[in-house]
């Protein structure tokens, strides 16, 4: 697998994987880890390692420097996501549902390793669908407003998406993205999210998080069912963590094969585990990764996405991505369409798109 | 080697390929650029200031424990037209850092200052070692005068005069206070002069060097001044707090330096920094220890010459 990565590529894992090794660095491959790993929104997490080591005091001053700003910033947004967590449950606690938070403010929330020197541009919460109108107008009450939209994407989001339009508060400019469940739901699978619900921990003022299993397969398949991984490296780095934390316990491992299944996620999580182990050395047992085989893709399928996942998630370097890189990402953003709708909505979807770019609104 | 030292065949070189690493106060900025408007811009501002080595990345070569902080940059710049027919018609410029465009598209002839203006958002946007005022810095007897002020209240046009009766330039937009110790970290770069504000300062002297005037910005017309020698070579020297004066340009009112009270300074000063909130209580003590040792007023002015007089005088009274 890791014959399709470049050597700067090669630079950044085995910064992730064996910080240590970061002593022998000469300054000019610095410039390119730190270049890189910024765009892959990884210094953070790279700093937040390497400053558990106390070897931020032996590397070269100017990388130290970008280092710390950059760990200043993603302590920062740790303090933005608490904040903005708080100011959420506030507004919607006349509401008296149950929030869930996903992604970033769980980690932060819930204190897991992802957290450390992470950058989350928003607050994703979830809650049943059918109570979407009312925390949608307690948000609005508590100062929160839709980013503007066009009418056509304003009904995209409602009717197909797996989430509202986003909705930024007036003065903190912070963005909300309120979810009813994981995926979108034209897409072609569709978790339960009451199962996710019920299964969900609880964490504090009537807050919760996904539990273990459940926090990996959001990961994975926000990470491969939905997007072009650009930046995925970030992702797949979250889920090494998570991994690497939940999996001490056996239990976790016993548990997260037949809960993919379960919820119709086990080919996401198949690649999860794949990439994981192959480009960040994550250990998972045997035999769970022969259970995770059930969802195992035809040999061709198999080797595309090997060499489509390893060139898209390689970090741009300072001279942007490279042409490979750039198709790379093209074609998963293409197969990110093709599996998140039916072919008749993404042809209106694509059409409507082409018109509005031709003739912009004026 | 300073940028002085190539020739404009090799500038060009460097710029075109990105091998042209300039050095500015704390940060090294790598440009990449084949615009021949940008070209001899860089090559017009920034003579005097150094180069730093660039070796092209040699991912087969043994690993080498490092000397010095030579070749890392803390921003990979670059300024292109974006890619299409837009070439050719009513040209336009893109800025890119880490390969990532960050704007939308500037008219080509804006190029070069788009560089300038590129450059200060890198730092605002990155540069958080640093508590960073939204200020103009200059120096005197090794105390740092600072005027924080919002565009419009005449800094550019007092750190100009102030420079020009030889006060050292540390800065003309970015107070950089350095958390650990509380000195002011100079980046000098050309100071940006607005409308009139420009042939106020030309008729100054003709030790002023200005390069050429933009019209029709988004600020209106804008001309940069040259950084002086002196105040390039002395980039490694920072500055110890001395004065904190908030600049007001007022048409018809009274000309008035006066003190301001500590809490309200901190107020104000909070109001100008571009990363208090980001350095959380760093900041905070950053931004308190400047106010504790520095003087503090507020400065009304209209003639320009007066408002000179008084503060090249700040220096001989007692803190």
């Amino acid at each position: 697998m890791k014959g399709h990565l470049d050597t700067a590529t090669g630079l950044v894992l085995t910064a992730l994987t064996r910080p240590r090794d970061l002593l022998d660095l000469r300054p000019i491959q610095w410039d390119e880890l730190l270049c890189r790993a910024r765009n892959t929104r990884l210094l953070g997490r790279l700093g937040a390692e390497l400053d558990a080591l106390g070897l931020l005091d032996r590397l070269p001053r100017k990388a130290v420097d970008q280092i710390r700003a950059e760990l200043t910033v993603t302590a920062e947004n740790a303090r933005m996501v608490r904040w903005e967590v708080n100011r959420i449950s506030r507004a919607l606690r006349e509401v008296g549902v149950p929030i869930i938070l996903l992604k970033g403010a769980a980690y932060v929330l819930a204190e897991l390793p992802p957290a450390t020197g992470r950058l989350s541009s928003d607050v994703d919460i979830m809650v049943p669908k059918e109570t979407l109108a009312q925390v949608e107008a307690a948000l609005i009450r508590d100062g929160y407003e839709a980013v503007k939209l066009d009418s056509y994407d304003q009904r995209y989001y409602r009717t197909w998406m797996h989430e509202l339009p986003p909705l930024c508060h007036r003065e903190r400019r912070t963005v909300v993205d309120v979810h009813h469940t994981i995926l979108p739901e034209s897409g072609r699978l569709r978790p339960d999210p009451r199962a996710l619900t019920e299964a969900a921990r609880p964490l504090t003022d009537g807050l919760r998080i996904l539990s273990p299993p459940d926090l990996v397969l959001h990961s994975a398949a926000h990470l491969f069912q939905d997007g072009d991984l650009d930046g995925g490296l970030r992702d797949l780095v979250d889920l090494d963590l998570l991994l690497r934390h939940f999996g001490a316990d056996p239990a976790f491992w016993e548990g997260l094969v037949p809960r993919a299944v379960e919820l119709s996620l086990a080919r996401p999580l198949y690649y999860a585990l794949r990439y994981c182990q192959g480009l960040l050395g994550t250990p998972i047992p045997v035999v769970v990764q022969q259970a995770a085989r059930v969802a195992e893709p035809i040999a061709p399928v198999r080797s595309a996405m090997d060499a489509l996942t390893c060139r898209a998630v390689t970090p741009d370097g300072w001279e942007g991505p490279s042409l490979r890189t750039g198709w790379a990402r093209f074609l998963l953003y293409v197969r990110s369409h093709w599996l998140r709708m039916p072919p008749w909505l993404l042809t209106r979807h694509l059409v409507r798109k082409a018109m509005a770019r031709a003739f912009p609104p004026t | 080697m300073n940028v002085r030292d190539l020739s404009p065949s090799e500038l060009r070189d460097q710029l075109e390929r990105g091998a042209f690493r300039l050095r500015i106060g704390p940060f090294v900025a790598q440009v990449r650029t084949g615009l021949a408007s940008v070209v001899r811009s860089l090559g017009f501002f920034y003579g005097d200031y150094p180069l730093e080595p660039f070796e092209p990345f040699e991912p087969f070569e043994p690993f080498e424990p490092f000397e010095d902080d030579s070749g890392i940059a803390d921003f990979h710049l670059r300024l292109a037209p974006p890619p299409g027919l837009r070439r050719y018609y009513r040209p336009q410029v893109l800025f890119f850092q880490d390969g990532r465009s960050q704007f939308q598209p500037y008219p080509q002839g804006l190029a070069p200052p788009l560089f300038e203006w590129g450059l200060n958002w890198c730092i605002s946007k990155q540069a958080h070692q640093y508590l960073i005022v939204h200020s103009a810095v200059v120096e005197r007897g090794g105390r740092a005068l600072l005027l924080p002020a919002h565009p419009g209240s005449g800094k550019s046009t007092l750190t100009a005069g102030l420079v020009h009766r030889g006060f050292r330039l540390l800065s003309d937009e970015h107070a950089l206070i350095r958390p650990e110790d509380g000195r002011i970290v100079p980046v000098p770069r050309p100071i940006a002069l607005k409308n009139e504000s420009i042939a106020v300062i030309q008729k100054l002297g003709p030790e002023l060097v200005f390069g050429p005037t933009f019209h029709d910005t988004q600020k209106g017309d804008v001309a940069h001044l040259r950084v002086f020698e002196d105040s390039v070579k002395r980039s490694e020297e920072t500055a110890a707090p001395g004065w904190v004066v908030f600049p007001k340009f007022i048409k018809g009112g009274s000309h008035r330096l006066e003190p301001v009270a500590k809490a309200a300074a901190m107020m104000e000063l909070v109001d100008n920094s571009i990363n208090y909130s980001v350095l959380g209580s760093v900041g905070y003590r950053a931004l308190a220890r400047l106010v504790d040792e520095s003087m503090c007023l507020s400065l009304d002015y209209e003639d320009l010459s007066e408002a000179l007089d008084e503060l090249k005088h700040l220096p001989e009274r007692a803190l």
